[in-house]
């Protein structure tokens, strides 16, 4: 047997580190100062189809929807173990909602065609929605799964896989295709390989190939087309899809094909001081005992 | 005073027979939004045997119950609830649709939301009817749905609308909107639904279920210790847990102490978590980020011990103690014990 798995992973600012110069003094976020990362739990969704790999056999197809720099997350999973990454980029796709997202994702499925899996991590952690996985299900009309730990078994096109519910989990049989979304306790996502990290550090898109010959283009110099068909043989080359590429209707993509809008975006102004100070000393702790006490907050 | 608008539904969340907390909760909050609106409120109820639910949603608030019962429909699975409410909604075009930010929630919402291409916002603490004017085709959208939410990027919450056609639909987590009381012997209709599922739809089998009653109970804790990312590791968040257990407390924590590993999910209070308001929560090494507030604002006593004076928790604590929580916790405990 052998399986195609599509894992879809996200480009995300390291929410965990928004301190420092990273705020703005109006309490806003100044994203440009902030780390990017690989989604945590997109992490686990490779995981688990390099997994499926070394069981199977088949190959696993990465792909990011993103600005150019999204490339730093298709080279990491290059570095894990992904066969093959594509980047799906476009100025159209900005300003997309959960919806919007879905569609282009599903769009670059469909041009990619034969996956038995679709994969994503659960939620990505500067939105905390986890709505695209289901969303892309549905464009693809496959089965999802949410909340996957394990894919135990696949036998006969029929996955059988463990998922968490609410105080619990399950165990259920989908037929393939179909969409799992991974979380944080499926598995311990593996390190980069050294050696693959040291042969797929010059894994580039196109965009990144005009940018190292700068003022160059394709038209007036062959030089790109030779390097390209290089990379391209040595398996270096990151595909890079634009809207047309996937042929994604200019309407259900970015800002216009995202049905929910932000009306407004408020700061919120935190009074400052109005909190008894208590000193951290044996006598001011001591007399927070007693006021807790006296106050009868605890029974 | 509604140009024909739609209702508000809310998607009840039962399994066996018991109905979840959010449901009810959500029952609460959309009999209001549906008065603003003038209009019904109905739920919307699948499982196997559910019929005796029927009052209970009368009485939290339901003016009518949609009910579909069916084998196939128990456990919750995504495939035919999606296509029995996309359904329901072609009949009856709501205005509204509530879900719980559930497990179940939140792989429903988003495939019916994409099947009818409806926008769909996540984790709302706040829900509003206001007038949206689409500044892109400068119409004035009048008495939409306000899905208020904290959003990424420090200390700032956004207000959200949906600019397309109806429904309007978002998810809500567990004890962010209050539960009103039920009106006993409060009466409603109940339309029954039929249920058309082909094989295609169910298949996708549950071949186990394993439920645990959970032992942790922070929504009706009257005392937490909640810890942060300031806790420094693992081992010493074993002290958050001493301290807790000291004082008769639960035990909680900010998303970046579960990020790191140090604590489950089912601790996290916040946006993204449980929303609690005990009697005391005491935040050792919580920044105080505008999520983590969502959850814990509403307590009636809040201590916060951080090294920083200048960390945004002290604007809503009522005693704060600036230094080290390694020092200070071990500190409070003793003069506790020493008091009680
Ligand atoms: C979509 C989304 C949803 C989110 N949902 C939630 C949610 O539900 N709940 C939640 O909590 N967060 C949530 N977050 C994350 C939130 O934005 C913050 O990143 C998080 O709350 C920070 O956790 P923290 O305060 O523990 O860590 P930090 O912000 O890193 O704060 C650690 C604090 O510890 C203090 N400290 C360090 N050492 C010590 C010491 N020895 N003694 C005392 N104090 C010390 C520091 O001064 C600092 O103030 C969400 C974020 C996003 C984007």
């Amino acid at each position: 047997m052998s399986l195609t798995s599509l894992v879809f992973v996200k480009q995300v600012p390291d929410t965990k580190n928004v301190t420092g110069d990273a705020m703005r003094p109006d309490g806003t976020v100044n994203r440009g100062a902030l780390a990017a990362i690989f989604n945590p739990e997109d992490l686990n969704a490779l995981e688990l189809a390099l997994d499926l790999r070394e069981r199977y056999g088949g190959r696993v197809v990465v792909c990011t929807m993103g600005p150019p720099a999204a490339a730093a997350v298709l080279r990491h999973s290059l570095y894990m173990g992904a066969d093959e990454a594509i980047l799906l980029t476009d100025r159209s796709f900005a300003g997309a909602d959960t919806l919007a997202t879905s569609y282009a994702l599903s769009c670059a499925a469909k041009k990619l065609g034969d996956y038995d899996l679709v994969l994503c991590g659960r939620q990505a952690i500067d939105g905390d929605t986890a709505q695209v996985g289901p969303q892309v299900a549905e464009k693809l009309d496959i089965p999802q799964v949410t909340y996957v730990e394990k894919v135990l078994e696949v036998k006969d096109g029929v996955a059988t896989v463990r998922n968490l519910i609410d105080g619990g989990h399950e165990v259920v049989k989908t037929p393939l295709p179909a969409l799992l979304t991974a979380v944080s306790s499926a598995n311990e996502p593996r390190p980069a390989g050294a050696r693959r990290l040291m042969r797929y550090k010059k894994a580039m898109t196109r965009t990144e190939l005009l940018a190292k010959h700068a003022g160059k283009t394709y038209e007036d110099s062959n030089e790109l087309a030779v390097e390209e068909e290089k990379l391209r043989e040595r398996g270096l080359w990151i595909h890079e899809w634009s809207a047309a590429d996937v042929d994604a209707d200019p309407q259900r993509i970015g800002f216009a094909g995202s049905p929910t809008k932000v009306k407004k975006i408020e700061n919120v102004v935190l009074a400052a001081g109005q909190f008894k100070e208590i000193p951290l000393t044996e006598e001011g702790i001591d007399a927070l005992a007693k006021e807790l006490i006296e106050d009868n907050v605890f029974v | 005073m509604s140009e024909n608008i739609g209702n508000v539904w809310i998607f009840i969340e039962q399994d066996s027979g018991d109905i979840a907390d959010v449901s009810l909760e959500l029952l609460s909050k959309g009999c209001q939004l549906a008065g603003e609106l003038g209009v019904k409120t109905e739920a919307v109820l699948f499982g196997a045997k559910v019929e005796g639910l029927v009052a209970t949603l009368h009485e939290y608030g339901a003016d009518n119950v949609f009910i579909a019962e069916d084998e196939r429909l128990e456990p919750f699975s995504a495939l035919p609830y999606t296509k029995m409410i996309v359904e329901l909604v072609g009949a009856h075009r709501p205005n509204i649709i509530l879900f719980g930010a559930t497990q179940v929630g939140r792989s429903l919402a988003p495939r019916v939301a994409s099947k009818l291409a409806a926008g769909l916002t996540a984790d709302c603490t706040a829900l509003e009817i206001d007038d949206y004017e689409d500044k892109a085709s400068k119409t004035v959208m009048k008495n939409r749905l306000m899905q208020i939410r904290p959003a990424f990027g420090g200390n700032i919450i956004a207000t959200i609308a949906n600019s397309w056609e109806d429904p309007q639909m978002v998810t809500v987590r567990e004890g962010v909107m209050p539960l009103s009381e039920p009106e006993k012997g409060r009466t409603g209709e109940v339309t029954k639904v039929a249920v058309n599922l082909s094989d295609e739809d169910t298949v996708v089998k549950v071949i186990e279920r394993v439920k645990a009653e959970s032992d942790v109970n922070l929504k009706g804790a009257r005392i937490i210790v909640a810890g942060g990312y300031g806790v420094g590791s693992k081992d010493d968040f074993n002290l958050i847990k001493k301290f807790a257990d000291a004082i008769g407390g639960e035990v909680a924590a900010s998303r970046a102490a579960v990020d790191a590993g140090w604590i489950d999910h089912e601790h996290q209070v916040g946006q993204t978590g449980v929303t609690v308001r005990p009697k005391l929560y005491i935040a050792c090494g919580i920044s105080g980020s505008v999520q983590h507030r969502a959850g814990m604002s509403d307590s009636a006593k809040i201590i916060a011990i951080n090294t920083d004076p200048d960390a945004p928790i002290f604007s809503i604590a009522h005693y704060g103690i600036v230094g080290d929580l390694k020092e200070a916790i071990p500190m409070l405990m003793k003069a506790l014990k020493a008091h009680a």
